[in-house]
């Protein structure tokens, strides 16, 4: 069970959240233009990151806000946790293993 | 000269064939005389084709390259043991009873394999249709479970309804009222079931082996070479390069990371999948017991141990191992249901990378590379599979288009609209 830093209640235990897929993805600014190709890639179209992913959780059962993280996905270690519209932090090479 | 060095080689080998004789002789003689069932070669600088991934659909896919498309040189590149992926790491239920008429007829033209794949492979993958149970615990559940039985007999599928108590006697351990969610009726597919998933590796492995394919292992791929047209043209490992115009990608949960080696981003994100097994009893259950609802699914193996699938995990990730608030809710619903097995120990819990699909059904297909195949998507279900999805698999690589069963299996599909969603039939919670 991950333990996961809130930005906004601090650490609490998996349950708690809902994970919310890639962050940062940017949905084309006017679908109707968009070709097949653009709209199918970002509806469906994610790195599925091995190594430092960033991605959204979501505090369901506290304070039921949306949030970005840094996790490493191949030791599922959090590098960090950051609020929506914030760049992500850098991450030190030393604790981005890929 | 290489290719007759290839062939040279491939004739020193004699397989061994397995029957009632030759076991009953090597019994009596103390088991003593068995060889390796496959050799490990070192890997040849160039080869017609090669597959990525030692995993029973990728084994199969080289087998059925050599043994129905005729292909002299083949090999298969697994970056650890065969088999010690997913193949390894799954609940083995077989089962076709999917929703839709293009996922029902691929799943049972695998279901019709396996009822002759130890012959084929002079191989026991343990096959035992011993029928697969899905309970319904909702008014929903009954409907859409209807629904698919509706289907499936449309598409030529066995599937039928059954009562709770018809439930009951079908799989009398089960408990079908006085818990949380009652029994409400079941959908039951008798000739779906188990097979021995380590079998299925290794029989393909030593049939593949015996036609000359090279099963090359602790060899990880670590980057796919395109020529100036931009076709592949070979693979740089950890055991040095190769080149093949011809490469297949049955790579399961890091399939993701071995495309972008081409540059090639598919709908794809990799989720950990978690299983377990109790402490080893004897024969006490006759079937395999799915639910969706409650969640947890159950079979008994050979060897006595009770086979025990729980959820994904909900974050991508890479790393085998999962939470263990997820095993221990597949555990209260096996409790729930089968209140006698709350008194059994478990005895090894493990999680298995799964790449999953928007729409929950795989892609087997050619991809904007050419010469670049691919085989992945199976998510949580692709077990009982391997062998419809390696021989559509070798069919697309060495016709360079689709098997009329896979053609609707396409990466385009995500563009062009026409997805397989098979969310449901797909049964495990994600």
């Amino acid at each position: 069970m991950l333990l996961i830093d809130c930005p906004y209640c601090g650490e609490r235990p998996e349950p708690e959240f809902v994970h919310g897929g890639q962050a940062h993805l940017v949905r084309p600014a006017r679908p109707a233009d968009a070709s097949d190709q653009v709209w199918a890639d970002y509806l469906y179209l994610r790195a599925n990151t091995r190594g430092v992913h960033a991605e959204r959780w979501r505090h369901t059962h506290g304070c039921g806000r949306f949030f970005n993280a840094l996790r490493d996905t191949t030791t599922d270690q959090f590098l960090a946790t950051y609020k929506v519209g914030e760049a992500p932090p850098a991450v030190p090479a030393a604790q981005a293993r890929t | 000269m290489m290719r007759a060095d290839v062939r040279h080689s491939c004739s020193d080998l004699t397989m061994q064939p397995f029957s009632a004789m030759s076991l009953l002789k090597r019994g009596l003689s103390g088991q003593r005389g068995w060889t390796a069932q496959w050799r490990s070669p070192e890997p040849q600088p160039a080869y017609d084709a090669l597959i990525v991934g030692g995993g029973g659909h990728g084994l199969g896919a080289a087998y059925y390259l050599a043994s129905e498309h005729r292909m002299q040189r083949i090999a298969v590149l697994e970056k650890g043991w065969i088999g010690g992926g997913n193949t390894g790491r799954n609940t083995t239920i077989i089962r076709s009873n999917y929703l839709f008429p293009e996922s029902a007829a691929l799943y049972d033209h695998a279901l019709r394999m396996w009822e002759s794949l130890a012959q084929a492979l002079n191989y026991n993958v343990m096959f035992s249709p011993r029928g697969v149970l899905m309970l319904a615990h909702t008014v929903h559940d009954a409907q859409v479970f209807q629904r698919h039985i509706h289907a499936n007999r449309a598409a030529g599928v066995d599937n039928e309804w059954l009562t709770p108590l018809e439930a009951q006697r079908f799989c009398p351990l089960l408990k079908i009222g006085d818990i949380r969610y009652p029994v409400l009726g079941a959908a039951l597919q008798r000739r779906g079931g188990t097979a021995r998933h380590d079998a299925v590796a290794w029989g393909y492995a030593r049939a593949a082996d015996a036609l000359g394919v090279d099963i090359i292992e602790n060899c990880e791929v670590t980057g796919i070479r395109l020529d100036g047209a931009g076709a592949v043209e070979g693979v740089e490992t950890t055991r040095g390069p190769i080149r093949a115009a011809r490469i297949g990608v049955a790579a399961a949960g890091h399939t993701s990371v071995i495309m972008k080696m081409a540059g090639v981003a598919l709908p794809l994100e990799s989720y950990p999948l978690q299983a377990l097994v109790s402490e080893p009893v004897k024969p006490v259950f006759p079937c395999v017991v799915m639910s969706n609802t409650i969640h947890a699914y159950i079979s008994q193996s050979d060897k006595g141990e009770l086979v025990i699938g729980a959820g994904t995990d909900a974050y991508t990730s890479y790393t085998q191992r999962g939470g263990l608030h997820i095993t221990s809710h597949a555990l209260e619903a096996i409790c729930e249901l089968f209140p006698m097995f709350r008194r059994l120990r478990m005895l090894r819990a493990w999680g298995g990378i799964v790449d999953l699909t928007p729409d929950r059904s795989p892609i087997i297909a050619r991809t904007p590379v050419p010469g670049l195949y691919v085989n992945c998507g199976w998510g949580t279900g692709g077990f009982k599979a391997t062998p419809g999805s390696a021989h559509v698999f070798a069919w697309t690589i060495a016709h360079d288009a689709p098997h009329a069963l896979n053609a609707p299996f396409t990466l385009e599909r995500f563009r062009d609209g026409d997805l397989i969603d098979e969310a449901a039939a797909a049964a495990v919670a994600h």
